[in-house]
């Protein structure tokens, strides 16, 4: 049995979750990685915003910032400046990162600045109720849009992966295991790298467009992703409605904070 | 050894970047507005040299979010911004505020509101600097009035904001930003600098927001091995979200009470000519310079009449003018706004002795002879 409570603070609990949301899967899957990967909890930052997701970071014993509301990125942004040999990871929710947070999100992922994102993406705003959100997919409804979401909603992944993110994954709270192993390279590989997790919200997105039970709509997961190898070999219809699930980007670029220590060391040399 | 000196003339916002690299600030970040750019354009310059960092952010909100996870870092930083951008700060100084996190933020002040007058000078943002975000908030403001004062009150605005745990306002104006004077910089090995108190205790003992008689809690930084938790909940002395209200408002309540029990190391204020003074002028910033003026002006036809210059706007300098009921008989207030700091003062006197205004927003400086036309007598 895995030993989760080595990285929590147990005395937070209860969670603020509702029961069936997919977050604990993500909690949990995200501390596997960075057990696989032996870092010392003491070198790492966690930094959220605001939502149920970015509740996260009061419960894992970290070196912990919950700041406000789709801001999570500038403040990560300053501790990786100013302390680079942190590993800097950023939990927020699709509403955080890509609406009131968009604009650090792009060019978060421009920078290529070495902060890992793990994206929540429950289609919805559940901590206040369940409004629309920019991933609220197209019809569907929610209490800010009582006859169906008229709006297009955002591509998360390709938002960064067109940013210039290093590394972009997509994954599923029903594929644990993957998701896990997509945490674990996302960290590993330096520069901006995004897991958009599709975590389901059974209280605020679910009931309201009859989703069924929590099982059901992890169970759906499975149904609406194929992925990427698979997404290869399909046309363009068959494509539709589908959801692409695994490494989307993976490339290696110039990171942020590792050119500006090349810019200090010169000045290092000539004095 | 002797104190190293040297000479050199330049501009308010430049005073500003070497006072803060002089207080030891290694953390930049910001966003170009008129007229603060040349903060930026300096710093992004020297910083590198010395082994800090310079970024410039996608806006303002993301430089004070940046700057907050520099200082939580361990890391003196700071922004520097004008009025638009000074607004949009205003939610993310709060969270420095309730998170007590140490962080300098210069607004060189323009005309407002909206993009208003971008490269003419005002005094509008000075109750935005006490009330720009929302919540009660405690806040420290300081406002020189040259720019040898913007070097020395930079390096306050840094000392306050260590020694507080606090968001600390330096508030320039457009001509304090632009002009230029000679200045003077000492050796800054012989400033006196305040560095954050960090705890002495283990790490599984440290409560990031303790209780201390001086309402200060020690401050270490991320990644020291105290594995903390930061928020801009309502939180307990853990650092935790707490809805208890007891510890709600024993927090709130500390915060409030680190700055005003120390509001007489923090406010300061430069009397000129007060002595026997029956007519007081009180000013701050360029238009205290203007006022200074007239002062000298109306002394030479006999009048009694002394400047009171504020030197710190927040905590105001409620005592200091209130130690002139009966000496000073009445009072002039000069600003460049409808009079955000003349209500301070009719406050204060409550009814003592008669206030008069003077006011412009037009982005004219308000000029000596403007003053002295309005001095009685």
């Amino acid at each position: 049995m895995f030993n989760y409570e080595s990285y929590l603070r147990l005395d937070k609990f209860p969670l603020i979750w509702c029961s069936g949301c997919g977050d604990g899967i993500v909690l949990k899957s995200m501390i596997r990685a960075i057990d696989k990967l032996g870092l010392s909890k003491d070198d790492v930052c966690m930094v959220s915003g605001i939502g149920c997701s970015s509740r996260l970071t009061g419960y894992v014993d970290f070196n912990t910032l919950h700041t406000t509301h789709g801001r999570a990125l500038t403040f990560a942004t300053g501790i990786k400046m100013a302390k680079p040999r942190l590993h800097v990871i950023v939990v927020t929710g699709d509403g955080d990162a890509t609406a009131i947070g968009g604009n650090h999100y792009i060019h978060a992922a421009r920078r290529n600045i070495d902060i890992t994102v793990i994206l929540f993406n429950n289609f919805i705003y559940g901590m206040t109720g369940g409004q629309v959100s920019p991933c609220t997919p197209k019809g569907k409804r929610a209490s800010t849009a009582p006859y169906g979401n008229f709006e297009n909603a955002f591509n998360i992944s390709g938002l960064a992966q067109a940013a210039g993110a290093s590394f972009v994954a997509r994954a599923t709270v029903y594929n644990a295991v993957q998701l896990e192993k997509l945490i674990q390279r996302a960290i590993e590989r330096k520069g901006f790298s995004l897991v958009e997790v599709l975590s389901p919200c059974p209280t605020a997105y679910g009931r309201r467009n009859r989703e069924g039970t929590p099982v059901d709509m992890i169970l759906q997961q499975k149904e609406t992703t194929v992925s990427v190898a698979a997404a290869e070999k399909m046309s363009a219809e068959e494509l539709e409605g589908k959801i692409i699930t695994g490494v989307l980007t993976d490339v290696e670029r110039p990171e942020c904070r590792e050119e500006y220590q090349k810019l200090i060391d010169s000045f290092r040399k000539e004095g | 050894m002797a104190e190293e000196k040297k000479i050199k003339v330049l501009t308010g916002n430049e005073a500003c970047a070497e006072g803060a690299l002089a207080a030891g600030m290694r953390f930049y970040a910001g966003y170009p507005i008129t007229p603060s750019s040349e903060v930026a354009e300096v710093l992004a310059e020297e910083l590198p040299r010395l082994g800090g960092v310079f970024i410039q952010m996608e806006d303002e909100i993301a430089s004070m979010g940046a700057i907050i996870g520099a200082s939580l870092a361990g890391t003196k930083a700071m922004t520097a911004t004008s009025g638009p951008g000074f607004s949009l700060m205003q939610e993310n100084i709060g969270f420095a505020a309730m998170a007590e996190v140490p962080c300098v933020v210069v607004n060189v002040m323009r005309g407002g509101p909206s993009t208003g007058l971008p490269t003419l000078p005002a005094q509008a943002d000075v109750m935005q600097a006490r009330w720009g975000t929302h919540g009660d908030h405690a806040i420290i403001v300081l406002a020189p009035f040259s720019v040898a004062e913007t070097f020395d009150l930079t390096v306050r605005a840094f000392n306050l904001s260590e020694q507080y745990r606090t968001p600390v306002i330096l508030l320039l104006d457009e001509i304090i930003g632009h002009v230029n004077e000679r200045v003077t910089i000492v050796d800054p090995g012989s400033l006196e600098i305040f560095n954050r108190i960090v705890p002495s205790d283990p790490p599984d003992q440290y409560k990031p927001y303790r209780h201390t008689e001086s309402g200060v809690p020690p401050m270490i930084a991320y990644g020291e091995g105290y594995r903390f938790h930061v928020t801009g909940l309502a939180h307990d002395e853990t650092g935790f979200p707490t809805n208890s209200a007891a510890e709600i408002g024993r927090m709130l309540e500390r915060h409030h009470r680190k700055v005003e029990q120390a509001r007489d190391h923090i406010v300061q204020v430069d009397p000129f000519m007060m002595e026997d003074a029956e007519i007081g002028i009180v000013a701050y910033g360029s238009t205290a310079r203007s006022a200074r003026h007239a002062v000298r002006l109306a002394r030479e036809t006999g009048k009694r009449v002394g400047l009171l210059r504020l030197k710190t706007l927040w905590p105001f300098a409620d005592e200091e003018i209130r130690s002139y009921i009966g000496q000073v008989k009445s009072w002039i207030v000069p600003e460049m706004n409808l009079g955000q700091m003349a209500h301070e003062v009719e406050w204060a006197l409550a009814g003592s002795a008669p206030v008069t205004r003077l006011n412009k927003v037009n982005g004219d400086p308000i000029s000596p002879p403007e003053i002295y036309q309005i001095i009685p007598g």
